[in-house]
């Protein structure tokens, strides 16, 4: 992928799955140095080249756990993770790991549209730039506007402030954004919840574009938007602990999209995705 | 207090409503229900729209108070120092006492002077220690602790900072064993401007939305990556406008230099050794018992006012700019 970047310094470590991504493997991950723990023991295996989609009720910790997977949450204070997390048979909570580089690999789309205060050419550029990116600028953000199916609307007006954009256009900016440094992963969350249908359809259109290329882990509010671009579902929940006073976050079910909706094993899961639920 | 109370409203309706006999309306009290049904027209006569006008005048009033001194103080400096405003003034070096003519050049070169050496110490500390406060530090005690002595630096009379950098630098003869120098003066006004400079950065920086720098750290960039071209950028016109403001309130100040940059008759000689600024010079010239330097103290004023002026209407422009 990018030329830029140096895989090989990377250690790999004994009896990895190679069609394994990103895996959890007893991820507890708390607030408040450790007094409010948010989600408990999550093990999970999210596949290469698929879309993995986690649904469930507010407040369960599905943001928690995304932001887990490229050290988004070291920036909380206070915010402190047990277990392990492995990309790529490599864990990203080992001490000699850089953040910054865990991030160029594992990008991220925010629920909230966040362009940078620059015109939308920069908007592109300016990951690429850092990340050390030396081919065709023109060319690159290009791409990756047509990626993000927002060139037809923006090229006319790549000078233009990112402000500039509606909503749902910014929200693809930040896509085009986060595809222009090319990570390996995308992580989105609720990447269209301030989006109208059309918008959100466009943007579903891009996911199945992008997962020929990237790992995508997506978490939705919304059923059918899981249905339709993801691969595998998982369902969060929240559960009361036996020495622990208030909610838990947890991983109910995980599994092929097809089985979670259709036929889940658990009956929490199967009120959920049928609306009945709480 | 309750019947206080009362007697209050009491009275105070009394005061309103009895001009109002010769209303029609007066005979049924504050409201006449058939008025309220009828007309939805506003009724000038009725208490809470009589309250209202008293207190748009009050404050209306108390606006204009505010603004008078400013008014004056412009309106006596322009004609007071602005009659006499020449070129030859602008360039001129004052002449001894008992002589006419002459200028004030190298007051306001100086002023100018040691202005920028205050900015180029104060600027860099004060906006990376903004940076500390806002990006840094983890709001633990030592952040709050600068935070709090930044606010008493503050509040620190300026004549005090003049007296600190007097014993600190011109007493100690510490800079080529010159003691008065524009240097101790520049340091002087910068001890001034830093509180302003810090605090300003500090909560431009907080008002950068945190899912901006997320953006940032999202797509790969470092710490300082995001500081330096997006935090930073992002909150420049704050942190642009303070920096303005400070170095135009340090620029009049006269006390600090009066103790450290002291006053000199003639050019500027050299960043270590004394020189003249438009504020010394208008306190020294301001109460000698010639009619000329009287009058070119005047001018000083007018010329320090107006700088002051611009530079607020600068600060005010760089406030006003669109980023893209
Ligand atoms: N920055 C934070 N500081 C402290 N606690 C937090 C923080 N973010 C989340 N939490 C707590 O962690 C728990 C899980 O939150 P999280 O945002 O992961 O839920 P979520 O599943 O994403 O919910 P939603 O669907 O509403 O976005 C909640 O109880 C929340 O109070
Ligand atoms: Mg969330």
């Amino acid at each position: 992928m990018n030329t830029s970047m140096n895989p090989s310094s990377r250690p790999q470590s004994t009896n990895h799955n190679p069609e394994t991504c990103l895996s959890l493997q007893n991820v507890s991950i708390s607030y408040g140095n450790g007094k409010n723990v948010a989600v408990n023991n999550v093990f999970m295996e999210i596949p290469k080249g698929k879309v993995t989609a986690f649904i469930g009720p507010s407040g369960c910790g599905k943001s928690t756990v995304l932001r887990a997977l490229n050290r988004m949450n070291d920036l909380i204070e206070g915010c402190g993770l047990k277990g392990r997390v492995l990309f790529d048979g490599q864990d990203l909570y080992d001490k000699r790991v850089d953040p910054v580089e865990v991030r160029r690999r594992i990008g991220m789309v925010f629920q909230k549209p966040n362009p940078f205060p620059k015109s939308i050419y920069e908007n592109i550029a300016f990951g690429a730039r850092i990340n050390g990116y030396q081919g065709d600028m023109d060319e690159l953000v290009e791409s990756s506007l047509r990626k993000a199916a927002l060139w037809d609307e923006a090229k006319d007006k790549l000078k233009e402030s990112g402000f500039s954009l509606s909503g749902g256009q910014q929200q693809r900016l930040c896509i085009a954004r986060t595809i222009a440094v090319e990570p390996e992963v995308i992580l989105m969350d609720e990447p269209c919840s301030a989006l109208d249908p059309i918008s959100t359809l466009k943007i579903e259109e891009t996911m199945h574009e992008l997962k020929k290329t990237f790992t995508i882990v997506i978490v939705t509010h919304n059923m059918q938007q899981a249905t339709r671009v993801s691969d595998l579902t998982g369902f969060f929940n929240v559960t009361d602990l036996v020495d622990y006073e208030g909610k838990v976050g947890c991983l109910e079910e995980f599994g092929e999209t097809e089985r979670i909706f259709n036929s889940p094993a658990q009956q929490a899961t199967q009120d959920y995705v049928s609306g009945r639920f709480g | 207090m309750y019947w206080r109370n009362g007697l209050c409203v009491v009275s105070a309706y009394v005061i309103l409503e009895s001009p109002m006999t010769t209303s029609p309306l007066a005979s049924s009290g504050h409201r006449p229900a058939d008025v309220a049904k009828s007309t939805l027209h506003r009724q000038p006569n009725l208490p809470r729209n009589r309250w209202n006008a008293v207190f748009t005048v009050l404050a209306g009033v108390f606006a204009a108070i505010v603004v008078l001194p400013l008014l004056l103080v412009l309106a006596y400096v322009v004609i007071k120092g602005g009659s006499s405003m020449s070129l030859k003034l602008l360039t001129d070096l004052p002449p001894a006492p008992g002589m006419t003519g002459g200028g004030i050049g190298n007051a306001i070169l100086g002023t100018l002077i040691v202005s920028l050496i205050a900015a180029l110490i104060a600027i860099p500390i004060g906006v990376g220690g903004g940076i500390y406060l806002a990006e840094y530090s983890k709001s633990g005690p030592f952040a709050s602790f600068v935070r709090f002595g930044t606010n008493v630096l503050a509040g620190v009379p300026s004549i005090i900072c003049g007296v600190f950098v007097y014993g600190l630098i011109v007493a100690t003869r510490i800079f080529f064993d010159q003691s008065y120098s524009a240097m101790a003066g520049g340091i002087a006004l910068a001890v001034l401007m830093l509180p302003t400079i810090i605090k300003t950065t500090d909560e431009g920086l907080k008002l950068v939305p945190q899912e901006l720098r997320w953006g940032a750290i999202g797509v790969g960039a470092s710490k300082f990556v995001t500081i330096t071209r997006i935090t930073l950028p992002t909150a420049m016109k704050p942190i642009a406008t303070g920096i303005v403001l400070s170095i135009a309130r340090a620029a009049g100040e006269t006390a600090p230099l009066i103790f450290t940059a002291l006053f000199s008759p003639f050019w500027p000689e050299g960043l270590f050794n004394p020189i003249a600024s438009m504020s010394v010079l208008i306190y020294n010239f301001a109460i000698m018992p010639y009619d000329v330097q009287i009058a070119l103290a005047w001018a000083t004023s007018f010329v320090l006012v107006m700088m002051i002026l611009i530079m607020n209407i600068f600060a005010r422009y760089l406030g006003s700019l669109n980023r893209i």
